[in-house]
């Protein structure tokens, strides 16, 4: 089967500390896969390897099949990655338009340096409209704007450039029960338009009804990968807290590990 | 007819916005009111033709250094650079002390000097990772000292009389240095607000990480914004050894705190990320009309010091003012 993405053997530390110890993970094509873990677990680390924000010590990553050599945002961009990232990445002295463009804006003109801002405008005022989000015009401050909508802007600025595979980083954190449901429809609405979905969360309910399968880290160590529709709250919470070995550990070693 | 509290407070936002936005041209339009009062011959023609003429220089070093400003940096070495190449420029031409090179070979290496110098500063900001303000703080003295040591204590005359024409000559009624503001100011306004460039130094400006993340390769944009505040600080070189048309290492000095005050008044931030070419002109303005009317109503350099310095605070103290006003609404905002 082929992959929209498969790392394997990825390791990476920081200093002396070794934030992910060989991990292998594969993302189906057209699939939303939950990255869970506890906080220091390595999630947010693996997908800023994929994304070109950091750089793997170790392992190989195929995008589509392919061999990729990921060594900044712009490389991870041209392969059709974006990242979303838990502080957002907006640009609050920046327009909803100037943000979904920039770093890649419309031009025009002999030289295409010229800033084709009505096409900028445009494009923008139907992207909102395609997402079928609570923003009333692209020519809004997001220094204005709610925790929801920031969200919104940060995806339509994915879907603008045509991205094939989208990172999300605890896109829910912040938001209230009604903004975190309306996003959590809009990122099914782009696995309908045939984004394959890396979905970072704490909030392990929001993976259960949006996503496919679920990847589970631990202390930078894959855990597993489980199946949504065969997999209960419990399974997922056991082997974020335990581990898949925990049937060798000690109960005490294991009641002072705390879950976040 | 019903009262709307709604509409009222959407009225006094509207109201504070506009006030906000307009707060510079309306200094303006009052220090011009008030001069034109109380200091004699203010409003001739002749004496506002002369007070442009004076902030052409500050303008298209400003233009430049609005590059760095916007994209979050500062260039403190502005008045050094200009000295330094100042110094280089009138030896190359000179035929008393120097190699009575043409200007028009001088002035295109002058001018490429600049952009050299500012270069070294956005080199130097990359590689010590040093804020900019004390890069540049660094490299000031370097310039300066540089330019001392080459100029040795000379005034250095005997530059070609064809050289008078940049920064004296006139076309029709208008002095040249005024034609080469508006062209600066004009191509800097294009690039700045109408090009992709620009886009990503606002950007930058911004937020330095999230350019990162977007992939704007963050290290060559400083030394391209940098570069382009030295390319400035060259053409004003040019122009103000034209206009003394003698080398001397005090021309220049200082330039870059009338460029600094005029961007914070006319509404660029210190932070980063905001400001028009616009904005900036009315702050030079500001600046010119304070300089010319204050030295016709007869007061003393050091006043005009003491009134520039405290409208330099006002103008920060209202920038972070607005900033935390923002802030604090984007927080309640996210939050809610």
């Amino acid at each position: 089967m082929e992959y929209a993405v498969e790392m394997k053997g990825i390791s990476k530390s920081f200093g002396g500390v070794q934030a992910l110890r060989d991990v292998h993970l594969e993302l189906k094509l057209g699939e939303i896969m939950g990255i869970v873990g506890d906080n220091g677990a390595g999630k947010s680390t693996l997908m800023k390897i994929l994304s070109g924000a950091y750089q793997a010590d170790k392992g190989e990553i195929y995008i589509f099949g392919k061999q990729a050599q990921i060594h900044n945002p712009l490389d991870a961009f041209r392969q059709g990655i974006s990242m979303i990232y838990q502080d957002l990445a907006l640009f609050n002295n920046l327009d909803v338009a100037r943000n979904i463009f920039v770093g890649r804006e419309l031009v025009r003109g002999p030289l295409r340096i010229t800033l084709d801002k009505k096409g900028m405008y445009r494009r923008a005022e139907e992207l909102i409209k395609d997402l079928r989000v609570d923003i009333k015009s692209p020519r809004m401050n997001v220094a204005r704007m709610s925790g929801g909508q920031r969200q919104m802007v940060a995806c339509a600025r994915a879907i603008a450039f045509k991205s094939k595979i989208m990172i999300l980083d605890e896109p829910t954190a912040a938001l209230g029960v009604t903004e975190a449901n309306k996003l959590l429809g809009l990122i099914k609405n782009m696995k309908d338009l045939g984004l394959s979905i890396l979905l970072i969360t704490q909030r392990i309910p929001d993976i259960l009804a949006i996503a496919d399968r679920v990847f589970v880290l631990k202390g930078g160590v894959r855990q597993d990968i489980l199946n949504v529709r065969d997999t209960t709250l419990d399974d997922v919470v056991t082997l974020i807290v335990k581990g898949k070995d925990r049937n060798r550990e000690m109960a005490e070693d294991i009641k002072y590990q705390s879950f976040g | 007819m019903e009262n709307n509290p709604s509409l009222f407070k959407n009225l006094s936002f509207k109201i504070g916005k506009i006030a906000s936005n307009y707060t510079p041209l309306l200094i303006l339009l009052l220090t011009i009111v008030l001069f034109s009062f109380i200091a004699p011959n203010f409003t001739t023609f002749n004496n506002l033709r002369l007070m442009v003429r004076q902030i052409s220089f500050v303008t298209i070093s400003a233009v430049g250094l609005m590059f760095v400003m916007v994209a979050g940096g500062i260039d403190l070495s502005i008045g050094s650079q200009i000295i330094f190449t100042n110094i280089v420029l009138s030896l190359m031409m000179s035929s008393t002390y120097g190699y009575g090179i043409d200007p028009f070979i001088a002035i295109p290496v002058c001018i490429a000097m600049g952009t050299i110098l500012g270069m070294v500063n956005g080199v130097l900001s990359n590689t010590l990772k040093v804020h900019p303000l004390i890069i540049t703080l660094g490299t000031s003295y370097i310039y300066k000292g540089l330019g001392y040591i080459i100029a040795g204590g000379r005034n250095i005359d005997g530059l070609p009389d064809t050289f008078r024409v940049y920064g004296q000559g006139y076309v029709g009624p208008i002095p040249v240095p005024i034609i080469i503001m508006i062209t600066v100011a004009i191509i800097g306004a294009y690039f700045l607000h109408n090009t992709n460039f620009g886009s990503r130094v606002f950007a930058m400006g911004g937020n330095q990480d999230a350019a990162h993340l977007v992939g704007i390769n963050i290290k060559r944009m400083k030394v391209v914004v940098f570069a382009i505040g030295g390319f400035a600080s060259g053409i004003t070189s040019v122009l103000l050894l034209s206009r003394v048309f003698n080398g001397q290492v005090t021309t220049g000095a200082g330039i870059e705190f009338d460029g600094l005050t005029a961007a914070l008044l006319g509404g660029v931030s210190f932070a980063g990320g905001e400001g028009t070419i616009l904005g900036l002109i009315t702050g030079v303005m500001i600046i010119g009309v304070l300089n010319n009317g204050m030295q016709l109503f007869g007061l003393q350099d050091f006043y005009q010091n003491l009134i520039k310095g405290a409208l330099l605070l006002a103008a920060v103290g209202y920038d972070i003012y607005q900033k935390n006003k923002r802030a604090k609404e984007t927080v309640a905002k996210v939050a809610g």
